[in-house]
């Protein structure tokens, strides 16, 4: 009875699926994954009692599966469609992608993206390997506090209090000893390093907490200075933590939208910023081909993080 | 000496572009606006013009009963995403918490991959979804793509402790003679309440600072703290009013918080 009221709400799943790609009859397809969901769960019920247990965790694991892919995969769908609606299914086309390579402001925009996420990932990595062997070794009281509340904060509050920090008492002092500075790119780079030394640091001492020591004092009992302890024995050892840290800090710096837009003035361009004003302005599956590409990009990040650092994974969670 | 070669420069760092740019933000949320947007100069330099500290915004966000009720309604929509992600996480957790050690780490990875994609794509996502059922700028539109978008804060958290629940504990209230609803209710919920704590305050924190979302995916009716802010900084641009409301989000926050850690502090001493 279980596998029978499993393979209905797969079905059910399966038409709910199809709803959103079909031409006409939405809400009826709708309709009927409802029912059959309702089918499923009555046959799961009319089971055997010790075939019971844990089936309602059985059925509804899948549905939050399916609640997480199926939004994705639907964008996925229809950055290949013929239609400039995406509403239904019409027939496939490389077009939107042909048309999104051409569009310089987009181009630019990724650039500016790839830019700022290499160098923002770049100083982050190092404050935060800082941090991290700081807050390891000499239990400081106030590092803690401003490594992870920018961490723990809604981004908005570190967005808004850069903005008037840039703009009402930075650029009046540098303005007053003769430079130019307004919101651009380095505004940008400097906040996205704020939030994500707090996480290269988690992960930099998370992997120091797990280590013995003795190796620490045998290196020094042997008469390495402190650099050489770091050079030859700490850094080898955190060298998974630093480089998983690092590719942390690059995606969150490369999908960054709430800091990116309160930072980057009204010149400066990033890939989210652009999405975010394609889908206010008017939504074509050119957004879908943005997307699908930044998706592309960043599962093949993920993908090197796991084979450079298998157990990125479970450090994780 | 050595400590500070290595805890100064992030210290600094952050001291400049964190704890320096708050303290600003407090002061600015006492001065008053620009004539032009921004704010107004601390001393006069011309004649009649404003200047120097009031609480005049504070006076406004407290005589106006529209600043308390977006305050309210801004708890209300975090406070049903919470729930909403814990009925969608717990089960989900439990399942990959009590598989074979050999697919958790699977369940988990595919947990987290859709999170990969970027914040922007996943609210868009749904307008696509909901569209063509003429679901879009409502609140369940709103509720939808918060829900979405933290997901996996809830079922990570909830995930890690019911991974650390000995299942011998079930067996003997089963022995007991519990039945699945008392096994449930006077075992595994108790214990996994520290899991629901920090879940929750990840899930209901972010939302509270949330624009994006009502903005892209509900009508004007669903905006909170998070478009008050904005619309204060970018669009009216009275720097003062949107410091100051910057400021009562923090405060909610660290209240939120407060309560979270609370409560699972409460629970864990008293078990």
């Amino acid at each position: 009875m279980r596998s029978l009221a499993l393979g209905v709400e797969a079905l059910a799943i399966a038409v709910l699926f199809g709803s959103f790609l079909a031409s006409g009859g939405k809400l009826l397809l709708a309709g009927t994954a409802a029912a059959l969901l309702a089918l499923a769960g009555v046959l799961g019920l009319a089971g055997k009692r010790r075939e019971m247990r844990g089936f309602w965790l059985w059925f509804v694991s899948p549905l939050v599966y399916a609640f997480l892919y199926i939004p994705l995969v639907i964008v996925v769908i229809f950055s290949f469609n013929d239609s400039k609606l995406n509403a239904e299914w019409v027939g496939f086309t490389t077009a939107w992608y042909r048309r999104l390579f051409s569009d310089e402001e987009m181009l630019r925009a990724a650039l500016n993206s790839l830019s700022i996420a290499c160098v923002a990932a770049a100083i982050a990595t190092v404050l935060g390997t800082m941090a991290g062997l700081s807050m390891h070794r000499f239990k400081p009281k106030l590092l803690p506090f401003l490594v992870f509340t920018p961490v723990a904060m809604p981004e908005i509050l570190l967005g808004v209090s850069l903005l008037i920090f840039f703009l009402n008492t930075v650029s009046p002092a540098l303005g007053a000893v003769g430079l130019d500075f307004g919101l651009g790119l380095t505004t940008v780079v400097i906040a996205h390093v704020t939030f994500c030394i707090g996480f290269v640091a988690i992960i930099v001492r998370a992997r120091l907490a797990g280590m013995d020591e003795s190796i620490f004092e045998a290196a020094r009992d042997l008469g390495a200075t402190p650099w050489q302890t770091f050079r030859l024995v700490t850094l080898p050892l955190i060298m998974p933590g630093v480089i998983a840290g690092a590719l942390m800090a690059f995606t969150l710096s490369i999908d960054d939208f709430v800091i990116t837009f309160f930072t980057s003035g009204i010149g400066t361009k990033t890939l989210p910023l652009e999405i975010y004003t394609m889908i206010k302005v008017a939504v074509t599956p050119e957004v879908n081909a943005v997307s699908a590409l930044l998706m592309a990009l960043t599962l093949g990040m993920i993908m090197i993080a796991a084979k450079l650092v298998p157990d990125l994974m479970r450090a994780k969670t | 000496m050595l400590k500070w070669l290595v805890g100064g420069p992030p210290f600094v760092f952050l001291v400049a572009f964190f704890l320096l740019p708050a303290l600003i933000m407090v002061v600015a949320s006492l001065r008053y606006p620009g004539e032009f947007g921004g704010l107004a100069p601390l001393v006069s330099t011309k004649p009649g013009e404003e200047a120097g500290l009031t609480l005049e915004s504070y006076r406004v966000f407290f005589s106006d009963w529209v600043y308390f009720e977006i305050f309210a309604k801004s708890f209300g929509v975090a406070a049903l995403t919470t729930l909403v992600c814990l009925l969608m996480a717990y089960p989900l957790a439990a399942l990959i918490a009590r598989s074979p050690k050999r697919y958790r780490d699977l369940m988990v990875l595919l947990v987290v991959l859709p999170f990969a994609s970027n914040f922007l794509v996943r609210v868009y996502a749904w307008m696509i979804m909901l569209g063509p059922f003429e679901l879009l700028f409502s609140r369940f539109a709103v509720i939808c793509g918060m829900v979405y978008v933290h997901l996996p804060f809830m079922i990570l958290p909830l995930y890690t402790n019911l991974e650390k629940h000995d299942p011998a504990l079930l067996d003997a209230a089963q022995d007991l003679g519990a039945n699945a609803w008392q096994r449930f209710w006077r075992v595994t919920f108790p214990l996994s309440l520290p899991g629901v704590f920090s879940g929750s305050a990840l899930v209901f924190i972010p939302v509270l600072g949330m624009f994006a979302i009502p903005e892209i995916l509900g009508g004007k009716d669903d905006w909170i703290v998070g478009n008050m802010i904005k619309e204060s900084f970018l669009g009216t641009r009275d720097w003062p009013f949107g410091s100051m409301l910057s400021l009562m989000l923090t405060l909610a926050v660290l209240a939120v918080a407060g309560a979270a850690s609370w409560l699972a502090g409460r629970r864990v001493s008293r078990a």
